[in-house]
């Protein structure tokens, strides 16, 4: 079987060698690195802005934002057909490529992110390099912890008044500088789609600008999530462990998920929402009043193909039912947690009506492709643009978030 | 520059140099912009050879002629006069030497490409005569009754030959000639 | 003493008189039109299909797995042969199994997943072939997308892929509006006709122009006035595929009609 072959159907005229080629992880791509800038312009928010409401939660998605940069890269890892390759497009960038613009802007957007994390830390990551001096005798695993710390403070060891404001003013300019190329970071992926001339489906001036306000939507929407259910998960850790350390703190001390800091943030995601949604359905409008030749088994593929992917879920669960959520008065943590993770789900689905859709129909526009996800993962290849697949890119920015907590805890005041 | 605020950009910059030095090595040295541009020749110039050194499988039917005289002269002044020699007998690839001798494709589906009556006014197709292979004794090798290298004349027969059956001929076909190199490969031929 | 008036006037005139036959020796100057943009190329390669010609037998197809090595059984060629059969009631039939390269073994149109529709001859209003390959474009979008630069465009016009360099994105097989590439099953890098560059570099035609009994395929230099295929371009009505892409391809045919996709 070529590739492609496994999971694509060919209806009618396909030309011969057309499949389905860009399959789940180039759904996943996208999607993760719209959370990545979306996390980011979060941050950046109180950062650069100050909104001082956001500051609990300012922390939180500066670290998710770099827990999920290394799985960014991941998605496209699985998907190339020779990924040792990979660092080719830093070697030899071809810029007429939207794909080589990744070189650069990945490289410096990882670079802004651990440049302010160092700032935001540096003062934690000196106090516990100091610690950790003062004891005797250390164990391995204390000796590999100093080792790390002490790596980490790049030798500024100065943690006093005047040090750490000329953090803060580091912090707010690389957060400012931050915005615009986390905004470039998912920009450009847009660009990939709507430069493809040869794709009825993409080739839009729109498709940027739609991903960067869906990338900020999902970024945001994602924090919120994963703010609410670490607040909660504390709690409910320390619930247990207080029976045995009666001296942690209490549940009534430890804060919750705090309702303003919720509320204040998903205003924030329906004016981005709005914007996202406004745009795709004038993209929308605007094919089916031009008529094109394309236009014929495009409304095929979206009025009856995908009708339920793109108006059942992407648009009614993904955008309707959270406005609904959002926008009647008495806003709870539970609605809100409902809310964000239909917002998810609709982002997920733009990205895969986008990416899947514009591959549902052939070149020739007289034939249609319908893919087939691999769920059980029979091949290397059914694994890596299967289910599985996608699913070790949904975890794995939780499992370096765990990890990267244990070095920039996210609850501490260390301020 | 004495503030610590500069120690993230040193860190930058390091990285930045390691790329460059990982780029010296993995690059081959002659990559760069060809005759058509950055836009459309950003490449590896010494890939143009490399293309043009693949081995040449077809050698067409001017390099049959040179020791298959004959059956080239009869087929040349037959209806099938434009059909290439391997497009029946496969590549020439090294031959005399590698392979020794071509096959022959006798199977009903080789000739059935064409001659599978299609009833296509507007093509070139319709003007070919044709059969219904399911209809048209089937199972039968073509070479039976028809000579591929002149379709006017009879064929010599194969393994479910009509003739080799005891079966008669079926009239109105000239007998077939045989099958050997009328030119004997001279030694030293290149 | 002449005015400024008249000394522009008068200039105007003569510089217009001079360029006027300087220019007409340009218009008229067909060594000048076959170099195009001058750039003093001496080949440049064209192909040339007749779709009047060509029957649809597919042994083009056959011959350039095996002279480049494709796989046979793969269901992936660099070259294949469109079957159109229009009828009566208006609707256009398109089909290409395995991409002719058995030919066409039957007269129902396949449509896909093992499925076949019947047409039958009296409802047939027209019926033809046209052979598919890669247009080795004068704007190729595949090279422009490819980000590393495995792809690239010759000085002689043809688009080859670096099989060493290409990182297996699939972003030129998105770009192409011809759908012409594919993934190589062994390589697993991009893959595409590159008009048998091994044998026209040394004075040889491509594997499906000898193959072809018809003259449906015709390789030819656009640069050498003399080439039979020049002045079948030149002088004749020809066509190309998608031209609205821009992306000016330089596979011309004869006989291309508004059904073909």
């Amino acid at each position: 079987m070529v590739h492609g072959e496994a999971w694509t159907l060919k209806e009618f005229f396909t030309y011969p060698n057309e499949y389905i080629y860009w399959t789940i992880q180039i759904v996943m791509y996208p999607f993760m690195t719209g959370l990545v800038a979306g996390a980011f312009v979060l941050s950046s928010l109180y950062h650069v802005f100050g909104v001082t409401q956001l500051k609990g939660i300012a922390r939180f998605s500066l670290v998710f934002s770099f827990a999920l940069l290394p799985v960014a890269m991941l998605p496209l890892m699985l998907h190339l057909q020779q990924p040792q390759r990979g660092i080719e497009v830093m070697m030899t960038p071809h810029f007429t490529s939207a794909i080589a613009a990744f070189g650069i802007v990945f490289s410096t957007y990882a670079m802004i992110v651990a440049s302010e994390l160092w700032f935001v830390y540096r003062k934690h990551f000196v106090e516990s390099a100091l610690h950790l001096r003062t004891i005797d005798n250390r164990t391995l695993s204390e000796h590999l912890w100093h080792l790390l710390f002490s790596a980490l403070t790049l030798g500024a060891m100065d943690i006093g008044h005047e040090a750490l404001e000329a953090d803060e003013r580091a912090v707010k300019k690389l957060a400012a500088a931050g915005i615009p190329v986390a905004c470039f970071l998912h920009g450009y992926a847009g660009f990939i789609f709507g430069s493809v001339k040869a794709n009825a489906l993409w080739m839009t001036p729109l498709m940027p600008v739609i991903f960067i306000c869906s990338a900020v939507v999902s970024g945001i929407a994602l924090c919120i999530l994963t703010y609410i259910i670490t607040m909660e998960a504390r709690k409910f850790l320390a619930a247990r462990k207080r029976l045995a350390y009666p001296e942690l703190p209490s549940t009534e001390e430890l804060k919750s998920a705090e309702l303003h800091v919720v509320t204040m943030t998903s205003k924030y995601l329906v004016m981005f929402l709005v914007a996202a949604i406004t745009l795709e359905l004038l993209d929308l409008i605007f094919r089916g009043y031009t008529a094109m030749k394309s236009w014929d088994i495009l409304r095929s593929v979206i009025y009856e193909r995908d009708f339920v992917n793109i108006f059942v879920i992407q648009y009614g669960m993904g955008n309707l039912l959270p406005f609904i959520i959002f926008l009647t008065p008495g806003l709870t943590i539970r609605r809100a947690m409902l809310g964000t993770s239909l917002v998810l789900l609709g982002v997920f689905m733009m990205r895969w009506n986008v990416v899947i859709g514009g591959q549902a129909f052939s070149s020739s526009l007289s034939g249609f492709m319908h893919y087939v996800l691999p769920i059980w993962p029979d091949t290397m290849e059914t694994y890596k643009e299967g289910l599985f697949g996608a699913l070790t890119v949904a975890l794995v920015p939780f499992c370096l978030f765990y990890l990267f907590n244990k070095v920039m805890p996210v609850f501490k005041d260390t301020h | 520059m004495k503030s610590h605020v500069w120690r993230p950009l040193y860190a930058v910059l390091l990285v930045i140099a390691a790329i460059l030095v990982a780029r010296k090595i993995l690059v081959p040295a002659d990559f760069g912009i060809g005759s058509r541009g950055y836009m459309y020749g950003w490449h590896r110039p010494s890939n143009e050879k490399e293309w043009q050194a693949v081995k040449v499988k077809y050698r067409t039917a001017q390099y049959c002629k040179d020791c298959h005289r004959d059956k080239y002269d009869e087929i040349k002044t037959s209806p099938h006069a434009n059909i290439n020699c391997e497009n029946c007998h496969g590549p020439a690839l090294g031959h005399p030497d590698d392979p020794r001798s071509l096959t022959i494709d006798r199977n009903r589906e080789l000739c059935a490409r064409c001659h599978f009556r299609l009833e296509y006014p507007t093509s070139g197709r319709g003007k070919i005569r044709g059969i219904d292979p399911k209809t048209h004794n089937p199972g039968l090798d073509c070479v039976t009754c028809h000579w591929p290298h002149d379709p006017r004349k009879t064929g010599h027969g194969g393994a479910k030959s009509a003739l080799t059956s005891g079966n008669p001929a079926p009239p109105g076909l000239t007998a077939s000639p045989v099958l050997e190199p009328s030119t004997p490969r001279k030694e030293g031929r290149s | 003493m002449i005015s400024r008036r008249d000394f522009c006037k008068k200039s105007l005139l003569i510089a217009g008189g001079i360029a006027v036959p300087l220019s007409a020796l340009e218009l008229f100057d067909p060594r000048r039109l076959m170099a195009e943009k001058g750039d003093g190329k001496k080949t440049r390669w064209v192909f040339l299909v007749d779709t009047q010609k060509c029957v649809g037998c597919g042994f083009c197809v056959k011959a350039c797995k095996i002279e480049n090595e494709v796989p046979y059984d793969a269901n992936v060629t660099r070259t294949w042969v469109e079957r159109y059969v229009v009828t009566k009631d208006g609707r256009t039939h398109i089909d290409s199994p395995k991409g002719a390269r058995d030919g066409f073994e039957t007269t129902k149109i396949d449509i896909g997943e093992g499925r076949f529709e019947e047409i039958k001859n009296e409802d047939i209003d027209k019926a033809f072939f046209v052979p598919k390959l890669c247009n080795q474009c004068d704007n190729p979008p595949c090279v422009q997308v490819c980000p590393v630069g495995a792809t690239y465009q010759t000085a002689d016009g043809v688009v080859l892929v670096d099989r060493k360099w290409c990182i297996g994105c699939g972003y030129c097989v998105m770009g192409c509006p011809y759908g012409v590439r594919f993934f190589h099953p062994v390589f697993h890098v991009a893959e595409k006709c590159n008009f048998c560059y091994h044998r026209i570099s040394q004075g040889m035609q491509t594997a499906c122009v000898d193959a072809c009994a018809f003259g449906a395929r015709r390789i030819g230099n656009i640069r050498d006035p003399n080439d039979p295929v020049t002045k079948v371009i030149m002088t004749e009505r020809v066509n190309v595929l998608k031209e609205e892409y821009g992306t000016t391809p330089q596979v011309f045919y004869l006989g291309l009609t508004k059904e073909v996709k």
